[in-house]
Protein backbone atom coordinates (compact mmCIF):
# COMPACT_ATOMS: atom_id res chain seq x y z
CA UNK A 1 0.00 0.00 0.00
CA UNK A 2 1.50 3.42 -1.05
CA UNK A 3 1.80 5.55 2.07
CA UNK A 4 0.58 9.39 1.51
CA UNK A 5 2.19 11.81 3.38
CA UNK A 6 -0.78 14.60 3.22
CA UNK A 7 -0.13 17.33 5.59
CA UNK A 8 -2.44 16.80 8.88
CA UNK A 9 -5.36 18.96 8.35
CA UNK A 10 -6.06 21.37 11.03
CA UNK A 11 -9.24 19.62 12.28
CA UNK A 12 -7.53 16.30 12.70
CA UNK A 13 -4.65 18.26 14.59
CA UNK A 14 -7.27 19.50 16.49
CA UNK A 15 -8.81 16.26 17.17
CA UNK A 16 -5.81 14.58 18.05
CA UNK A 17 -4.36 17.82 20.59
CA UNK A 18 -7.74 16.91 22.16
CA UNK A 19 -7.52 13.16 22.52
CA UNK A 20 -3.90 14.16 23.67
CA UNK A 21 -5.16 16.18 26.95
CA UNK A 22 -8.05 13.50 27.25
CA UNK A 23 -6.00 10.73 28.07
CA UNK A 24 -3.51 12.93 29.90
CA UNK A 25 -5.72 14.00 32.05
CA UNK A 26 -7.24 10.59 32.94
CA UNK A 27 -3.93 9.55 33.25
CA UNK A 28 -3.46 12.30 35.90
CA UNK A 29 -6.78 11.48 37.69
CA UNK A 30 -5.60 7.44 38.22
CA UNK A 31 -1.92 9.07 39.46
CA UNK A 32 -3.82 11.53 42.36
CA UNK A 33 -6.18 8.78 43.23
CA UNK A 34 -3.81 5.93 43.42
CA UNK A 35 -1.18 8.00 45.41
CA UNK A 36 -3.58 9.67 47.49
CA UNK A 37 -5.57 5.97 47.94
CA UNK A 38 -2.13 4.15 48.69
CA UNK A 39 -1.78 6.55 52.44
CA UNK A 40 -4.51 4.46 53.96
CA UNK A 41 -3.37 1.49 53.11
CA UNK A 42 0.13 -0.66 54.06
CA UNK A 43 2.61 -0.99 53.06
CA UNK A 44 3.44 2.80 53.64
CA UNK A 45 6.71 4.47 53.89
CA UNK A 46 6.84 6.74 56.80
CA UNK A 47 10.11 7.33 56.28
CA UNK A 48 10.55 8.26 52.78
CA UNK A 49 7.29 11.07 53.80
CA UNK A 50 9.80 12.61 56.92
CA UNK A 51 12.69 12.87 54.69
CA UNK A 52 9.99 15.05 52.10
CA UNK A 53 8.33 16.90 54.57
CA UNK A 54 11.84 18.00 55.83
CA UNK A 55 13.09 18.76 52.22
CA UNK A 56 9.58 20.31 51.67
CA UNK A 57 9.05 22.21 55.21
CA UNK A 58 12.62 23.09 55.97
CA UNK A 59 13.96 23.48 53.27
CA UNK A 60 11.25 26.24 51.94
CA UNK A 61 11.35 27.91 55.08
CA UNK A 62 13.73 30.33 54.81
CA UNK A 63 12.21 31.18 51.54
CA UNK A 64 8.92 31.89 52.99
CA UNK A 65 9.97 33.47 55.69
CA UNK A 66 12.12 36.25 53.83
CA UNK A 67 9.05 36.91 51.60
CA UNK A 68 6.64 36.98 53.51
CA UNK A 69 8.22 39.80 55.86
CA UNK A 70 8.71 41.75 52.91
CA UNK A 71 5.26 40.88 51.74
CA UNK A 72 3.54 42.24 54.61
CA UNK A 73 5.54 45.13 54.50
CA UNK A 74 5.21 46.30 50.97
CA UNK A 75 1.01 45.48 52.10
CA UNK A 76 1.62 48.44 54.64
CA UNK A 77 3.57 50.29 52.45
CA UNK A 78 1.08 50.85 49.66
CA UNK A 79 -1.90 51.05 51.75
CA UNK A 80 -0.82 53.47 54.42
CA UNK A 81 -1.48 56.40 52.34
CA UNK A 82 -4.87 55.87 51.85
CA UNK A 83 -5.69 54.90 55.32
CA UNK A 84 -3.59 57.89 56.45
CA UNK A 85 -5.78 60.04 53.87
CA UNK A 86 -9.05 58.79 55.94
CA UNK A 87 -7.59 58.63 58.92
CA UNK A 88 -7.79 55.28 59.52
CA UNK A 89 -4.26 54.33 59.93
CA UNK A 90 -5.08 51.38 62.73
CA UNK A 91 -6.98 50.28 59.58
CA UNK A 92 -3.85 48.75 58.53
CA UNK A 93 -4.05 46.01 60.59
CA UNK A 94 -7.18 44.74 59.41
CA UNK A 95 -5.84 44.84 55.88
CA UNK A 96 -2.41 43.13 56.40
CA UNK A 97 -4.40 40.56 58.07
CA UNK A 98 -6.88 39.73 55.76
CA UNK A 99 -5.01 39.78 52.96
CA UNK A 100 -2.61 37.53 54.27
CA UNK A 101 -4.63 35.15 55.95
CA UNK A 102 -7.40 34.73 52.95
CA UNK A 103 -5.10 34.98 49.76
CA UNK A 104 -1.44 36.14 49.86
CA UNK A 105 -0.56 33.78 52.32
CA UNK A 106 -1.72 30.26 50.68
CA UNK A 107 -1.52 31.67 46.68
CA UNK A 108 2.05 32.78 47.20
CA UNK A 109 3.31 30.19 49.41
CA UNK A 110 2.04 27.52 46.98
CA UNK A 111 3.57 29.72 44.24
CA UNK A 112 6.91 29.38 45.92
CA UNK A 113 6.62 26.27 46.85
CA UNK A 114 5.98 24.90 43.19
CA UNK A 115 8.74 26.78 42.13
CA UNK A 116 10.98 25.34 44.87
CA UNK A 117 9.90 21.92 45.33
CA UNK A 118 7.49 20.94 42.13
CA UNK A 119 10.46 21.42 40.15
CA UNK A 120 12.77 19.34 42.45
CA UNK A 121 10.46 16.37 42.32
CA UNK A 122 9.34 16.45 38.75
CA UNK A 123 13.21 16.10 38.29
CA UNK A 124 13.99 13.99 40.66
CA UNK A 125 11.65 11.38 39.73
CA UNK A 126 11.80 11.87 35.94
CA UNK A 127 15.71 10.88 36.05
CA UNK A 128 14.67 7.81 37.50
CA UNK A 129 12.75 7.48 34.84
CA UNK A 130 14.70 7.96 32.30
CA UNK A 131 18.07 5.84 34.07
CA UNK A 132 15.70 2.82 34.53
CA UNK A 133 15.49 3.34 38.33
CA UNK A 134 11.69 3.49 38.02
CA UNK A 135 11.35 -0.14 36.08
CA UNK A 136 14.31 -1.35 38.10
CA UNK A 137 12.06 -0.59 41.12
CA UNK A 138 9.03 -2.48 39.58
CA UNK A 139 11.52 -5.22 38.79
CA UNK A 140 12.24 -5.60 42.22
CA UNK A 141 8.69 -5.82 43.25
CA UNK A 142 8.05 -1.95 44.56
CA UNK A 143 5.31 -0.07 43.26
CA UNK A 144 6.51 3.16 42.26
CA UNK A 145 3.67 5.05 43.41
CA UNK A 146 3.41 4.00 46.34
CA UNK A 147 7.36 4.27 47.33
CA UNK A 148 7.95 7.76 45.22
CA UNK A 149 4.62 9.44 44.52
CA UNK A 150 2.86 8.97 47.69
CA UNK A 151 5.40 10.05 50.22
CA UNK A 152 6.09 13.41 48.17
CA UNK A 153 1.86 13.78 48.17
CA UNK A 154 1.24 13.38 51.53
CA UNK A 155 4.19 15.55 52.74
CA UNK A 156 3.33 18.27 50.80
CA UNK A 157 -0.26 18.01 52.01
CA UNK A 158 1.04 18.02 55.02
CA UNK A 159 3.61 20.36 54.81
CA UNK A 160 2.28 23.42 53.03
CA UNK A 161 -0.66 24.57 55.52
CA UNK A 162 2.25 24.89 58.04
CA UNK A 163 4.27 26.91 55.78
CA UNK A 164 1.68 28.83 55.37
CA UNK A 165 0.99 29.53 58.88
CA UNK A 166 4.43 30.28 59.58
CA UNK A 167 4.17 32.69 56.04
CA UNK A 168 1.18 34.72 57.37
CA UNK A 169 2.51 35.23 61.38
CA UNK A 170 5.97 36.40 59.47
CA UNK A 171 4.11 38.44 56.81
CA UNK A 172 2.17 40.11 59.96
CA UNK A 173 5.18 40.91 61.77
CA UNK A 174 6.74 42.55 58.60
CA UNK A 175 3.49 44.56 58.30
CA UNK A 176 3.98 45.95 62.06
CA UNK A 177 7.63 46.41 61.74
CA UNK A 178 6.61 48.15 58.47
CA UNK A 179 3.54 50.23 60.08
CA UNK A 180 5.52 51.02 63.49
CA UNK A 181 8.24 53.05 61.56
CA UNK A 182 6.10 54.77 59.24
CA UNK A 183 2.81 54.89 60.80
CA UNK A 184 3.99 54.78 64.21
CA UNK A 185 1.65 52.21 65.00
CA UNK A 186 1.61 50.86 68.66
CA UNK A 187 2.32 47.07 68.84
CA UNK A 188 -1.01 46.48 70.79
CA UNK A 189 -3.22 48.85 67.97
CA UNK A 190 -1.50 46.72 65.35
CA UNK A 191 -2.07 43.26 66.53
CA UNK A 192 -5.17 43.65 68.37
CA UNK A 193 -6.91 44.52 65.28
CA UNK A 194 -5.01 42.27 63.22
CA UNK A 195 -6.26 39.71 64.87
CA UNK A 196 -10.35 40.41 65.62
CA UNK A 197 -10.09 41.41 61.69
CA UNK A 198 -10.34 37.37 60.87
CA UNK A 199 -13.04 35.48 61.43
CA UNK A 200 -13.90 31.94 61.47
CA UNK A 201 -14.42 31.26 57.89
CA UNK A 202 -10.83 33.64 57.31
CA UNK A 203 -9.31 30.66 59.36
CA UNK A 204 -10.79 28.05 57.33
CA UNK A 205 -10.36 29.69 54.34
CA UNK A 206 -6.32 30.32 55.23
CA UNK A 207 -6.48 26.52 56.12
CA UNK A 208 -8.03 24.55 53.60
CA UNK A 209 -6.84 26.26 50.39
CA UNK A 210 -2.94 25.21 51.67
CA UNK A 211 -4.18 21.56 51.87
CA UNK A 212 -5.87 21.64 48.01
CA UNK A 213 -3.12 23.36 46.36
CA UNK A 214 -0.46 21.11 48.71
CA UNK A 215 -1.90 18.30 46.78
CA UNK A 216 -1.90 19.81 43.19
CA UNK A 217 1.61 20.82 43.30
CA UNK A 218 2.62 17.39 44.39
CA UNK A 219 0.26 15.42 41.98
CA UNK A 220 0.94 17.09 39.46
CA UNK A 221 4.59 17.23 39.91
CA UNK A 222 4.62 13.68 40.25
CA UNK A 223 2.92 13.10 37.19
CA UNK A 224 5.02 15.30 34.70
CA UNK A 225 8.14 13.89 36.38
CA UNK A 226 6.97 9.88 36.05
CA UNK A 227 5.76 10.40 32.96
CA UNK A 228 8.91 11.69 31.10
CA UNK A 229 10.29 10.38 27.75
CA UNK A 230 13.02 11.35 25.62
CA UNK A 231 16.47 11.74 27.83
CA UNK A 232 17.24 15.01 29.57
CA UNK A 233 15.98 16.95 27.67
CA UNK A 234 12.43 15.18 28.66
CA UNK A 235 13.42 16.01 32.30
CA UNK A 236 14.24 19.59 31.61
CA UNK A 237 10.78 19.81 29.38
CA UNK A 238 8.74 17.80 33.05
CA UNK A 239 10.50 20.28 35.17
CA UNK A 240 9.26 23.12 33.71
CA UNK A 241 5.73 22.53 32.99
CA UNK A 242 5.80 20.69 36.32
CA UNK A 243 6.01 24.54 37.75
CA UNK A 244 3.98 26.00 35.26
CA UNK A 245 1.02 23.60 35.02
CA UNK A 246 0.86 23.63 39.34
CA UNK A 247 1.36 27.74 39.09
CA UNK A 248 -1.22 28.26 36.97
CA UNK A 249 -3.45 25.67 38.27
CA UNK A 250 -3.34 27.03 41.88
CA UNK A 251 -3.84 30.52 40.87
CA UNK A 252 -7.21 28.97 38.58
CA UNK A 253 -8.24 26.93 41.87
CA UNK A 254 -7.69 29.87 44.51
CA UNK A 255 -9.67 31.83 42.68
CA UNK A 256 -12.75 29.27 42.60
CA UNK A 257 -11.94 28.36 46.01
CA UNK A 258 -12.49 31.50 47.18
CA UNK A 259 -15.67 32.15 45.33
CA UNK A 260 -16.98 29.14 47.18
CA UNK A 261 -15.43 29.54 50.34
CA UNK A 262 -16.68 33.13 50.72
CA UNK A 263 -20.27 31.77 49.48
CA UNK A 264 -20.15 29.26 52.48
CA UNK A 265 -19.08 31.80 54.59
CA UNK A 266 -20.50 34.94 53.65
CA UNK A 267 -21.44 37.16 56.58
CA UNK B 1 -1.85 -16.45 43.10
CA UNK B 2 1.15 -15.88 44.53
CA UNK B 3 1.84 -15.73 47.88
CA UNK B 4 4.71 -13.07 48.18
CA UNK B 5 3.55 -11.07 50.77
CA UNK B 6 5.33 -13.48 53.39
CA UNK B 7 9.14 -12.86 54.61
CA UNK B 8 9.81 -16.58 54.03
CA UNK B 9 13.10 -16.93 51.86
CA UNK B 10 12.30 -17.40 48.30
CA UNK B 11 13.10 -20.50 46.76
CA UNK B 12 12.33 -21.58 43.57
CA UNK B 13 10.75 -24.92 44.54
CA UNK B 14 7.20 -24.18 44.79
CA UNK B 15 6.76 -21.91 41.52
CA UNK B 16 8.46 -24.72 39.19
CA UNK B 17 5.80 -27.32 37.85
CA UNK B 18 7.64 -30.35 36.79
CA UNK B 19 7.51 -31.43 33.38
CA UNK B 20 6.40 -27.54 32.16
CA UNK B 21 8.95 -24.96 31.32
CA UNK B 22 9.22 -22.04 33.33
CA UNK B 23 8.96 -19.38 30.86
CA UNK B 24 6.78 -19.77 27.61
CA UNK B 25 6.49 -17.42 24.64
CA UNK B 26 3.55 -18.15 22.17
CA UNK B 27 3.79 -16.24 18.73
CA UNK B 28 4.40 -12.52 21.17
CA UNK B 29 4.04 -9.47 18.81
CA UNK B 30 5.39 -5.92 20.13
CA UNK B 31 5.85 -2.83 18.31
CA UNK B 32 5.94 0.56 18.90
CA UNK B 33 3.97 3.17 16.14
CA UNK B 34 3.97 2.30 13.13
CA UNK B 35 7.29 -0.54 12.93
CA UNK B 36 6.74 -4.01 15.08
CA UNK B 37 9.35 -4.88 16.62
CA UNK B 38 8.95 -8.59 17.43
CA UNK B 39 6.88 -10.42 15.27
CA UNK B 40 5.44 -13.76 16.34
CA UNK B 41 8.28 -14.99 19.07
CA UNK B 42 8.02 -17.92 20.36
CA UNK B 43 10.36 -20.35 22.20
CA UNK B 44 10.40 -22.06 26.56
CA UNK B 45 12.61 -21.97 28.94
CA UNK B 46 13.12 -25.13 31.09
CA UNK B 47 13.76 -24.73 34.72
CA UNK B 48 17.67 -24.96 35.71
CA UNK B 49 18.09 -24.05 31.92
CA UNK B 50 20.30 -21.03 31.18
CA UNK B 51 18.89 -18.88 27.64
CA UNK B 52 21.26 -16.81 26.09
CA UNK B 53 19.49 -14.37 23.36
CA UNK B 54 22.03 -13.00 20.48
CA UNK B 55 21.14 -10.79 18.29
CA UNK B 56 22.27 -7.70 17.19
CA UNK B 57 21.85 -4.36 18.41
CA UNK B 58 17.82 -3.58 18.12
CA UNK B 59 16.76 -7.22 17.37
CA UNK B 60 14.74 -6.73 20.72
CA UNK B 61 16.92 -8.52 23.25
CA UNK B 62 16.05 -6.03 25.68
CA UNK B 63 12.35 -6.22 24.82
CA UNK B 64 11.74 -10.02 25.12
CA UNK B 65 13.60 -9.90 28.92
CA UNK B 66 11.29 -7.18 30.34
CA UNK B 67 8.22 -8.60 28.43
CA UNK B 68 8.59 -11.66 30.77
CA UNK B 69 9.34 -9.49 34.08
CA UNK B 70 5.97 -8.26 32.68
CA UNK B 71 7.78 -4.62 33.05
CA UNK B 72 6.07 -4.54 29.40
CA UNK B 73 3.04 -5.96 27.92
CA UNK B 74 2.57 -7.65 24.56
CA UNK B 75 0.42 -6.23 21.91
CA UNK B 76 -0.35 -10.33 21.38
CA UNK B 77 0.46 -13.74 21.90
CA UNK B 78 0.90 -15.27 25.43
CA UNK B 79 3.56 -15.23 27.71
CA UNK B 80 3.77 -17.71 30.78
CA UNK B 81 6.04 -17.57 33.27
CA UNK B 82 6.05 -19.88 36.45
CA UNK B 83 2.67 -20.89 35.55
CA UNK B 84 1.36 -17.43 35.25
CA UNK B 85 -0.10 -15.92 32.18
CA UNK B 86 1.35 -12.26 32.57
CA UNK B 87 -1.40 -10.99 30.05
CA UNK B 88 -4.00 -11.65 32.45
CA UNK B 89 -1.73 -9.76 35.66
CA UNK B 90 -2.90 -6.56 37.19
CA UNK B 91 0.34 -4.43 37.67
CA UNK B 92 -0.27 -5.27 41.47
CA UNK B 93 0.11 -8.82 40.97
CA UNK B 94 2.76 -8.54 38.87
CA UNK B 95 4.41 -6.44 41.38
CA UNK B 96 3.74 -9.39 43.60
CA UNK B 97 5.55 -11.97 40.81
CA UNK B 98 8.62 -9.80 40.53
CA UNK B 99 9.34 -10.52 43.94
CA UNK B 100 10.17 -14.17 42.60
CA UNK B 101 12.64 -12.72 39.74
CA UNK B 102 15.70 -11.01 39.72
CA UNK B 103 16.63 -8.54 36.59
CA UNK B 104 19.84 -6.98 35.78
CA UNK B 105 19.02 -3.62 33.59
CA UNK B 106 21.51 -3.35 30.92
CA UNK B 107 22.45 0.32 32.05
CA UNK B 108 23.05 -1.12 35.70
CA UNK B 109 19.52 0.62 36.74
CA UNK B 110 20.95 1.28 40.55
CA UNK B 111 19.15 3.51 42.38
CA UNK B 112 21.86 6.69 42.40
CA UNK B 113 20.80 8.35 45.62
CA UNK B 114 20.88 5.23 47.72
CA UNK B 115 24.70 3.28 48.43
CA UNK B 116 25.57 -0.06 47.22
CA UNK B 117 24.34 -1.57 50.32
CA UNK B 118 20.81 0.33 50.34
CA UNK B 119 20.57 -0.83 47.20
CA UNK B 120 21.58 -4.60 47.21
CA UNK B 121 19.06 -5.00 50.52
CA UNK B 122 16.37 -2.61 48.72
CA UNK B 123 14.18 -5.81 48.27
CA UNK B 124 15.22 -7.46 51.80
CA UNK B 125 14.26 -4.40 53.21
CA UNK B 126 11.07 -3.97 51.19
CA UNK B 127 10.25 -7.80 52.49
CA UNK B 128 10.45 -6.98 56.22
CA UNK B 129 13.63 -8.72 56.38
CA UNK B 130 14.92 -8.50 60.48
CA UNK B 131 17.62 -5.86 60.15
CA UNK B 132 20.41 -8.37 61.33
CA UNK B 133 19.74 -10.82 58.09
CA UNK B 134 19.38 -7.99 56.07
CA UNK B 135 22.57 -6.85 56.69
CA UNK B 136 24.02 -10.35 56.87
CA UNK B 137 22.77 -11.50 53.22
CA UNK B 138 24.02 -8.08 51.95
CA UNK B 139 27.13 -8.57 53.11
CA UNK B 140 26.97 -12.06 51.44
CA UNK B 141 26.25 -11.53 48.16
CA UNK B 142 28.07 -8.59 47.84
CA UNK B 143 31.23 -10.75 48.96
CA UNK B 144 29.74 -13.11 45.99
CA UNK B 145 30.38 -10.72 43.74
CA UNK B 146 33.55 -9.51 45.04
CA UNK B 147 31.95 -6.06 46.21
CA UNK B 148 32.41 -5.72 49.98
CA UNK B 149 34.83 -3.02 50.20
CA UNK B 150 32.57 -0.38 47.69
CA UNK B 151 29.43 -1.78 50.68
CA UNK B 152 28.98 1.93 51.43
CA UNK B 153 30.04 3.83 48.31
CA UNK B 154 27.34 5.80 46.03
CA UNK B 155 26.81 4.06 42.13
CA UNK B 156 28.06 6.99 40.63
CA UNK B 157 31.34 6.35 42.64
CA UNK B 158 31.87 2.84 40.88
CA UNK B 159 33.25 2.06 37.69
CA UNK B 160 31.02 0.34 34.71
CA UNK B 161 32.21 -3.38 36.16
CA UNK B 162 31.57 -2.48 39.66
CA UNK B 163 28.01 -1.06 38.45
CA UNK B 164 27.33 -4.01 36.65
CA UNK B 165 28.36 -6.29 39.32
CA UNK B 166 26.32 -4.38 42.29
CA UNK B 167 23.54 -4.10 39.87
CA UNK B 168 24.12 -8.19 40.21
CA UNK B 169 24.15 -8.54 43.59
CA UNK B 170 20.75 -6.18 43.89
CA UNK B 171 19.66 -9.15 41.60
CA UNK B 172 20.60 -12.26 43.40
CA UNK B 173 19.88 -10.45 46.98
CA UNK B 174 16.94 -12.35 48.13
CA UNK B 175 17.75 -15.94 45.70
CA UNK B 176 15.56 -15.58 43.10
CA UNK B 177 15.33 -18.68 41.11
CA UNK B 178 14.70 -16.98 37.85
CA UNK B 179 16.99 -13.73 36.89
CA UNK B 180 17.27 -12.13 33.70
CA UNK B 181 20.59 -10.46 33.01
CA UNK B 182 20.36 -8.20 30.33
CA UNK B 183 23.53 -7.35 28.86
CA UNK B 184 26.01 -7.73 31.85
CA UNK B 185 29.38 -8.34 29.36
CA UNK B 186 28.51 -5.39 27.02
CA UNK B 187 31.09 -2.30 27.27
CA UNK B 188 33.69 -4.53 29.30
CA UNK B 189 36.87 -5.82 29.07
CA UNK B 190 37.16 -9.62 28.07
CA UNK B 191 39.01 -10.24 31.84
CA UNK B 192 35.43 -8.59 33.33
CA UNK B 193 33.26 -9.94 31.47
CA UNK B 194 34.69 -13.45 32.56
CA UNK B 195 34.53 -12.44 35.91
CA UNK B 196 30.62 -11.94 35.18
CA UNK B 197 29.84 -14.62 33.08
CA UNK B 198 31.84 -16.82 36.28
CA UNK B 199 28.82 -15.25 38.66
CA UNK B 200 26.60 -16.06 36.16
CA UNK B 201 28.04 -19.93 36.41
CA UNK B 202 28.14 -19.80 40.04
CA UNK B 203 24.57 -18.80 40.55
CA UNK B 204 23.02 -21.66 38.07
CA UNK B 205 25.22 -24.32 39.27
CA UNK B 206 25.30 -23.52 43.04
CA UNK B 207 21.59 -21.93 43.53
CA UNK B 208 19.92 -23.95 40.55
CA UNK B 209 18.95 -20.58 38.94
CA UNK B 210 17.22 -20.62 35.62
CA UNK B 211 18.12 -17.84 33.39
CA UNK B 212 18.02 -15.71 30.91
CA UNK B 213 21.43 -13.82 28.92
CA UNK B 214 21.03 -11.29 26.35
CA UNK B 215 24.70 -10.54 24.94
CA UNK B 216 26.41 -9.67 21.64
CA UNK B 217 28.92 -11.81 22.76
CA UNK B 218 29.19 -15.27 21.59
CA UNK B 219 31.82 -16.36 23.82
CA UNK B 220 29.71 -15.35 26.34
CA UNK B 221 27.18 -18.31 25.21
CA UNK B 222 30.47 -20.56 24.55
CA UNK B 223 31.62 -19.88 28.09
CA UNK B 224 28.49 -20.79 29.94
CA UNK B 225 28.01 -24.13 27.61
CA UNK B 226 31.59 -25.42 28.15
CA UNK B 227 32.09 -24.50 31.64
CA UNK B 228 30.66 -25.24 35.43
CA UNK B 229 31.33 -23.47 38.80
CA UNK B 230 32.85 -26.58 40.62
CA UNK B 231 31.41 -25.91 44.40
CA UNK B 232 34.09 -27.87 45.97
CA UNK B 233 37.16 -26.62 44.47
CA UNK B 234 35.03 -23.15 44.24
CA UNK B 235 36.65 -22.37 40.27
CA UNK B 236 35.10 -22.59 37.31
CA UNK B 237 36.35 -25.95 35.29
CA UNK B 238 35.15 -27.38 31.82
CA UNK B 239 32.34 -29.67 31.90
CA UNK B 240 33.10 -32.98 31.59
CA UNK B 241 31.02 -35.25 29.47
CA UNK B 242 27.54 -35.89 31.25
CA UNK B 243 29.17 -33.63 33.83
CA UNK B 244 25.74 -32.44 34.96
CA UNK B 245 22.87 -33.59 35.89
CA UNK B 246 20.01 -34.22 33.30
CA UNK B 247 17.31 -31.74 33.68
CA UNK B 248 13.78 -32.81 34.96
CA UNK B 249 11.52 -32.19 32.24
CA UNK B 250 13.27 -30.66 29.45
CA UNK B 251 12.83 -32.42 26.10
CA UNK B 252 16.46 -33.58 25.25
CA UNK B 253 16.53 -32.20 22.20
CA UNK B 254 16.02 -28.75 23.17
CA UNK B 255 18.54 -28.67 25.66
CA UNK B 256 21.74 -31.35 24.93
CA UNK B 257 22.72 -33.02 27.87
CA UNK B 258 26.36 -33.97 26.40
CA UNK B 259 29.14 -31.55 27.28
CA UNK B 260 29.79 -28.57 25.62
CA UNK B 261 25.92 -27.80 25.66
CA UNK B 262 24.84 -28.67 28.92
CA UNK B 263 22.03 -26.35 30.31
CA UNK B 264 22.22 -23.71 28.00
CA UNK B 265 20.58 -22.97 25.16
CA UNK B 266 21.19 -20.67 22.04
CA UNK B 267 18.26 -18.14 20.82
CA UNK B 268 19.59 -16.04 17.92
CA UNK B 269 17.10 -12.84 16.89
CA UNK B 270 16.80 -11.54 13.55
CA UNK B 271 14.02 -9.53 11.93
CA UNK B 272 12.14 -10.04 15.39
CA UNK B 273 11.73 -13.29 15.04
CA UNK B 274 13.78 -16.65 16.04
CA UNK B 275 16.15 -16.91 13.59
CA UNK B 276 17.75 -20.20 15.30
CA UNK B 277 16.92 -21.82 18.28
CA UNK B 278 19.58 -24.81 19.57
CA UNK B 279 22.50 -25.64 21.62
CA UNK B 280 25.60 -24.04 21.28
CA UNK B 281 28.00 -26.61 20.17
CA UNK B 282 25.23 -26.28 16.81
CA UNK B 283 26.19 -22.91 16.74
CA UNK B 284 29.72 -23.70 16.49
CA UNK B 285 29.41 -24.73 12.95
CA UNK B 286 26.72 -23.25 11.32
CA UNK B 287 25.35 -23.94 8.00
CA UNK B 288 23.62 -20.63 7.74
CA UNK B 289 25.44 -17.61 5.84
CA UNK B 290 23.49 -15.06 8.64
CA UNK B 291 24.98 -17.04 11.46
CA UNK B 292 28.52 -17.49 9.96
CA UNK B 293 28.43 -13.76 9.30
CA UNK B 294 27.31 -12.59 12.51
CA UNK B 295 29.22 -15.42 14.51
CA UNK B 296 32.55 -14.17 12.92
CA UNK B 297 31.96 -10.30 13.31
CA UNK B 298 31.07 -11.05 16.63
CA UNK B 299 34.61 -12.69 17.68
N1 LIG C 1 9.98 2.28 24.59
C1 LIG C 1 10.29 2.15 23.29
N2 LIG C 1 9.76 2.99 22.38
C2 LIG C 1 10.04 2.87 21.08
N3 LIG C 1 10.84 1.94 20.57
C3 LIG C 1 11.42 1.08 21.41
C4 LIG C 1 11.17 1.13 22.82
N4 LIG C 1 11.86 0.12 23.40
C5 LIG C 1 12.51 -0.50 22.42
N5 LIG C 1 12.25 0.05 21.21
C6 LIG C 1 12.79 -0.38 19.92
O1 LIG C 1 12.76 -1.78 19.88
C7 LIG C 1 13.92 -2.28 19.24
C8 LIG C 1 14.54 -3.35 20.09
O2 LIG C 1 15.07 -2.77 21.25
P1 LIG C 1 15.88 -3.60 22.33
O3 LIG C 1 16.24 -2.64 23.40
O4 LIG C 1 15.11 -4.77 22.74
O5 LIG C 1 17.17 -4.04 21.52
P2 LIG C 1 18.36 -4.94 22.02
O6 LIG C 1 18.35 -6.21 21.24
O7 LIG C 1 18.32 -5.07 23.50
O8 LIG C 1 19.60 -4.08 21.57
P3 LIG C 1 20.99 -3.88 22.32
O9 LIG C 1 21.79 -5.10 22.02
O10 LIG C 1 21.57 -2.68 21.66
O11 LIG C 1 20.72 -3.70 23.76
C9 LIG C 1 14.81 -1.10 18.98
O12 LIG C 1 14.74 -0.81 17.62
C10 LIG C 1 14.23 0.03 19.78
O13 LIG C 1 14.33 1.23 19.08
MG1 LIG D 1 19.36 -4.31 25.02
Amino acid sequence: MPETHEPPSLFSAAVDACKHMIFSLQDYSLLVVRAMGNAFTPPSYWGDTLEQMDLIGVGSLGIVVVTFFFIGGVLVLQTAAQFQRFGETTLTGDAVSLALVRELGPAITALLVAGRNASGIASELGSMVVTEQVDAMRALGTDPMRKLATPRVVAMVLTLPLLVAAADFVGLIGGYVVSYFTLGLGAIQFWTRAVNALEFGDLVQGFIKPLIFGMIISTVACHQGLRVRGGTQGVGRATTSAVVISSVTVLVVDFFLAKALLYIFRS
Amino acid sequence: MLDVSTTAPLTGAPLVVPGEPLIAFQDVHIGFGEDEVLRGISFEVWPGETKVLLGESGSGKTLIMKLAAGLLRADSGKIWVMGHDLGEMPEDELLRFRRHIGFVFQEGALFDSLTVEENVSFRLREEGLPEEETLQRTREVLQFVELEQAIDMYPGDLSGGMRRRASIARALADRPPLVFYDSPTAGLDPVTSQTIITLILRGRDIQGVTAMLATHRVQDAFGLAHFRFERESNRVVPIKPGGLPRLEGAPAADIEQTAGSTRTSVLVLRDGQVYFEGTAVALLHPADEYLKKFLASAE
